[in-house]
């Protein structure tokens, strides 16, 4: 029977709300039992979180000061020690789970799926290639063990447990590395909804020209209660910060609405909005490719108009 | 001497559009243009940013593939790298053999650091980096958009969910580069006439003691969901009008 260990990623206390994805991810696994490990230097508030999610039956918790920080060369070694009990291990593809897993793999000498869309058994799982032009289908010998990552746009998020799982707090022999050291974080901060995780998303491309020009597109999203992206030529530029970039090397996100304001519509770029439930473009050019994807599309310059789509959005009728 | 190990991959170029074969037994790449790899050329230029400043003394470029990835390596001797080796294979390379074998180049080559592209654009993979580190027991600085060289120490800057995230880290290290790292140089004509009598070695991957091995079988390629084509609106008011009737503003 297959064992499936999902890293529960965390940051300032709360369990990063993709996780609830991955565990439905692995509930494909037909009859799987799904455990979640969490790495921290105080992990009781995330195991009590992780504990509620639908499906997961035992939470283990790993408790260790450098965790305050946790970093893939000291959760590595730690995950891969735990991992033997288990026939899959799993993690988000977040740049937590892109950078930890592979180091997981190869401690364990398994292979790893990326951005898995459907774990279709325990040995079967699709995921995207080639900016997710083609989606390939791939099969492990039954009894590998496992390691991937979840494309947690692909998933809807487990639900509620009826009663929350057991937590289980191991002590783990593995010796920790001490060559690798956190020295900072800094994020642009805001109080506007988290962008992976945002139902409403408006972005803006090359075309907005400058970070000031950047605020007709926060003021909108402020107005709608939107997550503000970028296109990765934005970013570059300078208008937007790095954690705003959707695609391919960005975020890959699957809002209930996405504004595109200024966007062409490279590969890149689309392959992180596919699973929209709406795409908005706004372009000047009605030869843009981002029309091909567009739900609702308009022809415009993007400075007339957001202002006027933000004044009739906040009228009543 | 102070060494510095970066890999090139060919891939099909990102300004192809690619297409599954009909019959979904794999992408059409016939014809096709081949590059080295985006990330590839990134961490390169990465390379002999260091070795311009005097803080390393020889930029190696491996390539592991078929008889054709000869022409991305000469792409990167052009570009500047010092010599090359070329793992000669027509084996499906996953990124697990790709990280055994560039493991194995690391100890023979004694490097300082190994600049490994974050993602092939062809496999999307992004774990030949992190597998490299896991296996030689070293640092990874993954995603990095900034490199600063201290002694035997580096100061990385990486591009995260939530903004960005220094690490420090003791050399010898693996760092994979992403977008923001530099931009690469291009490369000049008299260069590619130059980067013909710079050394390429071949070698297969016997010769480094790994035998590739495919543990994830392809089992069929399918086309990505297509969206259906929507409705151009006139103005803004008919816009705001098909979203109010949606609930979505
Ligand atoms: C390896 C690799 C990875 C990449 N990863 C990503 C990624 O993750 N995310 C990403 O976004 N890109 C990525 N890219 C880049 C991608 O190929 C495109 O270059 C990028 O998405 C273009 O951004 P853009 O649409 O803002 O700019 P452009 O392509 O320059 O488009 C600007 C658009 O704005 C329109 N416009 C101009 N003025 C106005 C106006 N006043 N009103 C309305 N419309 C206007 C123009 O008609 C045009 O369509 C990647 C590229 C590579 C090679
Ligand atoms: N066959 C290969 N030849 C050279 N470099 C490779 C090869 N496979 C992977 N790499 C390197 O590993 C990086 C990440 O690849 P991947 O893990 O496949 O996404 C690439 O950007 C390359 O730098």
């Amino acid at each position: 029977m297959s064992k499936i260990l999902i890293v529960a990623e965390h940051a300032g206390g709360k369990l990063n709300p993709v996780i609830a994805k991955c565990v439905h991810c692995a509930t494909g696994i037909a009859g799987a039992e799904i455990h979640l490990a969490v790495f921290a230097a105080d992990a009781a508030a995330v195991a009590a979180q992780a504990a509620q999610i639908a499906g997961v039956t035992k939470v283990v918790t790993v408790t260790h000061a450098v965790h305050a920080n946790p970093l893939a060369a000291t959760v590595a070694p730690q995950l891969a020690e735990l991992a033997q009990g288990y026939s899959h291990i799993f993690g988000p593809s977040t740049t937590f789970g892109k950078d930890l897993m592979p180091r997981v793999a190869a401690l364990l000498d398994a292979p790893q799926a990326s951005d898995i869309m459907a774990a279709e058994s325990a040995t079967r799982f699709k995921r995207p290639i080639y900016a997710g032009n083609a989606i390939i289908t791939v099969e492990v010998e039954a009894g590998t063990r496992v390691v991937a990552t979840v494309r947690t746009a692909s998933f809807e998020a487990a639900g509620a447990a009826a009663s929350p799982a057991p937590i289980e707090a191991v002590s783990l022999s593995a010796a920790l590395p001490t060559h690798t050291r956190f020295v900072s974080v800094t994020s642009a901060r805001s109080d506007r909804p988290d962008l992976q995780t945002a139902k409403k998303v408006v972005s803006g491309g090359r075309a907005l020209a400058s970070t000031d020009n950047f605020k007709i597109l926060y003021s909108l999203a402020d107005k709608m209660g939107a997550a503000v992206g970028a296109s990765r030529a934005a970013v570059d530029a300078g208008y937007a910060a790095n954690d705003m970039q959707v695609g391919q090397t960005g975020k890959i996100i699957a809002p209930d609405i996405y504004l595109a304001c200024g966007i062409s519509g490279a590969i890149q770029h689309l392959t992180g909005i596919k699973d929209a439930r709406t795409i908005v473009a706004i372009n000047k050019d009605p030869e843009a490719p981002i029309f091909e994807v567009a739900d609702y599309g308009l022809v415009g310059d993007l400075f007339q108009v957001v202002p006027e789509f933000e004044k009739l959005i906040s009228s009543d009728s | 001497m102070k060494r510095i190990l970066v890999s090139i991959k060919r891939v099909v170029d990102y300004n192809v559009r690619i297409r599954v074969k009909p019959d979904g037994t794999g992408v059409i790449t016939d014809g096709v243009k081949m590059s080295v790899n985006p990330f590839d050329e990134i961490a390169l230029e990465e390379a002999l940013r260091i070795k311009e400043k005097g803080l390393a003394e020889e930029v190696v470029a491996v390539s592991i593939g078929p008889a054709d990835c000869q022409q991305q390596l000469r792409t990167a001797l052009a570009m500047g790298a010092d010599r090359a080796v070329h793992v000669q294979t027509d084996a499906i390379i996953e990124p697990g053999t790709a990280a055994r074998l560039m493991h194995k180049l690391a100890e023979r080559e004694q490097v300082m650091l190994a600049i490994v592209g974050k993602q092939a654009i062809d496999d999307d993979c992004n774990q030949t980096g992190q597998m490299l580190a896991a296996l030689w027991g070293r640092p990874q600085a993954t995603f990095a958009s900034k490199v600063e060289i201290n002694g035997d120490q580096a100061l990385v800057t990486r591009e995260v969910d939530a903004g960005l995230e220094t690490l420090e880290i003791d050399l010898p290290a693996v760092i994979t580069a992403d977008l923001r790292l530099n931009e690469p140089r291009y490369v000049k004509l008299p260069d590619i006439m130059k980067a013909k009598k710079k050394p390429l070695e071949t070698i297969d991957p016997a010769a480094l003691g790994v035998t590739p091995v495919e543990r994830l079988k392809a089992v069929k390629f399918d086309p990505p969901a297509q969206r259906s084509k929507g409705v151009m609106v006139k103005d803004v008011q008919e816009l705001v009008t098909a979203l109010r009737g949606k609930g979505l503003v």
